[in-house]
């Protein structure tokens, strides 16, 4: 069975965001890019498909730009036996619309007919959580949102979903959408003789009009805010000053 | 080797430990070599940060000479060297308002950095390590991120090449779900571009009493942040140092602020690490004197994006330890090529790489199986305009330590008028060994960050992007658990608190009330400072899971 596997170059989690004087955006110059944490853990699921007999070829794929080709070859270390390339630089700059990516996304997998689809859950710049859903919806597949468990057993897929106070599996037909949650595992590090390897395996570059879709922004971001810094503290010296102050400057206690 | 897991193992013709200026340079020196002979040459590049330019912190003013050497068309590449060095202002600071301007005539002529024969440039070095990486890596080289060399592979008293740390190892020792052994990495030559205090160059150093007949080497500890300010206030390649306040005259340091591109500020803090007053703290002297007009006015206004600090090796020729032995060499701070009295270090540490690369590619090219002693490197070396800068300036630093900022800065001035005829001056204590003990010195008072110019330690270093698996062991070592309360406490008020700039170490009061020496090694922005300090020389600095550490931007 050929895996599909979705990743996203996004700022790096250990990076703390910073946004632009202007309010127009978040700043990205000099800031450390990786893969999406989630997709990390899309791709170790399907290296351990692999491992499992279960996958025979594992195909990673990006939509953004000409950089995330970065992206790509990590998933090549980590075990993808090709990558392809969605490169929107032509037409939009980093941001990707979730929309945009699913569309694209969808027509590779009509041109490759994968047999399950993974996706991180969300990426962790714009939290958006759609791809995934979208991608269903475009390819008519069934989804299996938020796994913290997958079980591909012949022609199904059991999906363990992490729902509101607690879990549900779900059982699809094949092909499906997968998209991963935080609990499904914990991906591996590269090994530096496959980092190697890595740079040796095919990536296609592809552009959206190859696809015959469009990538380009619907939605207009109008401001971005980072969020308010706290207020230092102060030492009281006393219960009855403290008291005061709650009463008098806090004004949580009548 | 320490443990007995199989570990895989793989050849090259040259492995390089560190993705900063010389180890870069060297990499893409012989890959050019190689090309140009047509021969087929491995190189790999280990680099324990989690990008190339994560761990790079520096000033910085760039001197191309060196770039220009390697690569003469860099302006066609795109080297980041956008912003050149249009005016120098020095000044000596009186007290927190007063500063005396100093006269150019009267500065030391390596200090100036506009007029002569080659423009200097306002750079971010993690930038150019960046772009060196992209230009290496065109030519073939090998280079890996995130992965931390942890030691040389020495058999019968020949380097042979690294081990790399293992990944996924717990706090407890014991290897997690995610264990990966570190691989061997085997070279013919092996070069060490750790930079200040690598930690293999240190253990190397020792091993090959590579700084016999040397003076001790000295180290200072920078401070540095960006800040955006506003429009108005920039004036790309300003370029502003100054000592004096808040330093007391013991003490010695200087500063900088530098507008660099892009509407930004780099300032900071160099202090030398022979400090006598155990109460000093580096990281609260660099607060206090942003507050100073002369700095305030190109702050006020702008907001600081980042922080970061790095010890830096300044002791100059008298402390330039032999750099080759069998099998390997050390190039750039690892070895200590910075040349102080122009406050500039990258362009001798990258031509100390190309003239490694020289010596190395012309023995593999003669059909050297490797594991030699380049002594070749030491004629070309001592023949190099990196070393005539070192040698005419071996007592700037050595001047000012024995007569003072003002003393030795006359010195400086004279000796560089003379052509550097004057005689040697030495610092033959380690800085280690310089601190007195608590009792003696004065508390200092400082005074609390206003969040406006002055920051705490703790915000700063979660602007150092700082981050590390939690789950690993310590990879600050002490030599002796129970000596930072028994001895350090003391004699010292455990000076580590301090003199650490990012909150790795604390004195905290344990559940039974008594003092208890505390490591928060996450926080740590591996800035080796530590290691150099301890009056007991009891920390001792190990490379942690690749990866971890700061995520420098454009430092």
């Amino acid at each position: 069975m050929k895996v599909f596997v979705a990743v996203k170059r996004v700022i790096d989690y250990n990076v703390k965001i910073r946004v632009k004087p202007d309010h127009s955006d978040v700043d990205l110059t000099s800031v450390k890019m990786a893969m999406n944490p989630f997709c990390e853990i899309a791709v170790e699921e399907a290296v351990r498909l692999k491992e499992k007999g279960v996958a025979t070829e594992i195909v990673a794929v990006t939509v953004g730009p000409k950089a995330a080709q970065e992206q790509l070859r990590t998933a090549l270390a980590l075990g993808a036996d090709r990558a392809i390339h969605v490169d929107t630089s032509a037409e939009t700059d980093e941001r990707v619309e979730s929309l945009g990516a699913a569309k694209a996304l969808a027509r590779l997998v009509e041109e490759e007919q994968p047999g399950l689809v993974i996706l991180g859950k969300q990426a962790i710049d714009t939290d958006n959580n759609q791809t995934g859903q979208m991608l269903a919806a475009l390819t008519g597949l069934p989804q299996g949102t938020f796994a913290s468990a997958v079980d591909v057993d012949g022609e199904k897929v059991q999906v363990t979903r992490e729902i509101d106070g607690g879990l549900q599996t779900v059982e699809l037909t094949l092909p499906a959408i997968v998209t991963t949650d935080l609990r499904l595992n914990e991906p591996r590090y590269a090994k530096l003789p496959d980092i190697m390897k890595a740079k040796k395996k095919p990536l296609d570059v592809k552009t959206p009009a190859d696809l015959g879709v469009s990538v380009g922004s619907r939605v207009k971001l109008v401001k971005v805010e980072p969020p308010a810094e706290r207020q230092g503290g102060v030492k009281v010296g006393s219960v009855d000053e403290l008291v005061d102050k709650l009463k008098n400057e806090a004004k949580v206690i009548s | 080797m320490t443990s007995v897991t199989e570990r895989d193992s793989m050849d090259f013709d040259v492995v390089i430990v560190g993705a900063g200026p010389s180890g870069l340079a060297a990499a893409c020196r012989l890959m050019q070599q190689a090309n140009a002979a047509e021969q087929e040459l491995t190189v790999c590049v280990v680099e324990k940060g989690s990008e190339v330019g994560a761990h790079i912190l520096s000033g910085a003013v760039f001197e191309p000479r060196a770039l220009a050497e390697l690569f003469p068309d860099w302006e066609e590449r795109g080297a980041p060297l956008t912003t050149p060095a249009i005016r120098d202002e020095l000044y000596l600071l009186k007290d927190a308002e007063k500063a005396q301007k100093l006269p150019n005539a009267l500065v030391p002529k390596s200090m100036h950095n506009t007029g002569g024969d080659m423009p200097r440039y306002v750079i971010s070095a993690g930038n150019l390590c960046r772009w060196l990486a992209e230009q290496a890596e065109g030519l073939g080289v090998e280079i890996f991120p995130g992965f931390a060399a942890q030691e040389a592979i020495i058999e019968e008293g020949v380097v042979k090449g690294i081990l790399i740390g293992d990944m996924g190892v717990g706090a407890d020792g014991a290897p997690k779900d995610s264990y990966m052994p570190g691989m061997e990495l085997r070279a013919k030559y092996t070069l060490f571009a750790e930079g200040a205090r690598g930690h293999i160059g240190k253990r190397l150093i020792q091993k090959y009493d590579l700084a016999a007949g040397k003076d001790p080497q000295h180290y200072g500890i920078g401070l540095k942040e960006l800040w955006d300010i506003p429009a108005e206030q920039h004036e790309p390649g300003l370029v502003l140092h100054g000592s004096g306040w808040p330093l007391d005259k013991s003490t010695h340091g200087g500063w900088f602020l530098y507008h660099a591109e892009n509407q930004q500020v780099v300032v900071g803090l160099i202090m030398d690490l022979s400090y006598q007053n155990p109460w000093l703290s580096p990281f609260d002297e660099f607060q206090r004197m942003k507050h100073h007009p002369v700095l305030a006015k190109h702050l006020e206004g702008g907001k600081r994006v980042a922080y970061g600090a790095r010890a830096i090796v300044k002791g100059g020729l008298n402390c330039l330890p032999k750099m080759t032995f069998p099998g390997g060499l050390l190039i750039g701070c690892d070895a200590g090529t910075l040349n102080f009295a122009k406050i500039k270090g990258l362009h001798t540490a990258m031509k100390s790489g190309l003239v490694a690369a020289e010596a190395v590619f012309e023995a593999i090219a003669g059909g050297d199986e490797g594991g030699q002693e380049l002594t070749a490197f030491t004629e070309k070396w001592e023949a190099s305009w990196a070393y005539a800068e070192l040698k005419e300036s071996a007592s700037f630093g050595p001047a000012i330590h024995k007569y003072g900022t003002v003393g030795g800065g006359a010195y400086n001035f004279v000796n560089q008028l003379l052509g550097g005829k004057l005689p040697n001056v030495h610092d033959t204590t380690p800085d280690h060994a310089a601190l007195k003990p608590a009792a003696e010195c004065e508390k200092i008072d400082y005074p609390k960050p206003d969040g406006k110019l002055s920051f705490d330690k703790l915000s700063s270093v979660f602007l150092s992007n700082t981050n590390h698996e939690e789950d690993q062991p310590c990879h600050l070592r002490l030599a002796d658990p129970e000596l930072p309360i028994r001895d350090n406490l003391p004699t010292y008020a455990e000076p580590a608190s301090r003199y650490c700039p990012a909150g790795v170490y604390e004195v905290i009061e344990g559940d039974d009330g008594k003092p208890q020496f505390q490591i928060n090694f996450q926080n740590c922005v591996h800035c080796k400072t530590c290691d150099i300090k301890d009056p007991a020389q009891n920390i001792t600095w190990v490379a942690p899971e690749g990866g971890g550490g700061p995520n420098y931007p454009n430092m």
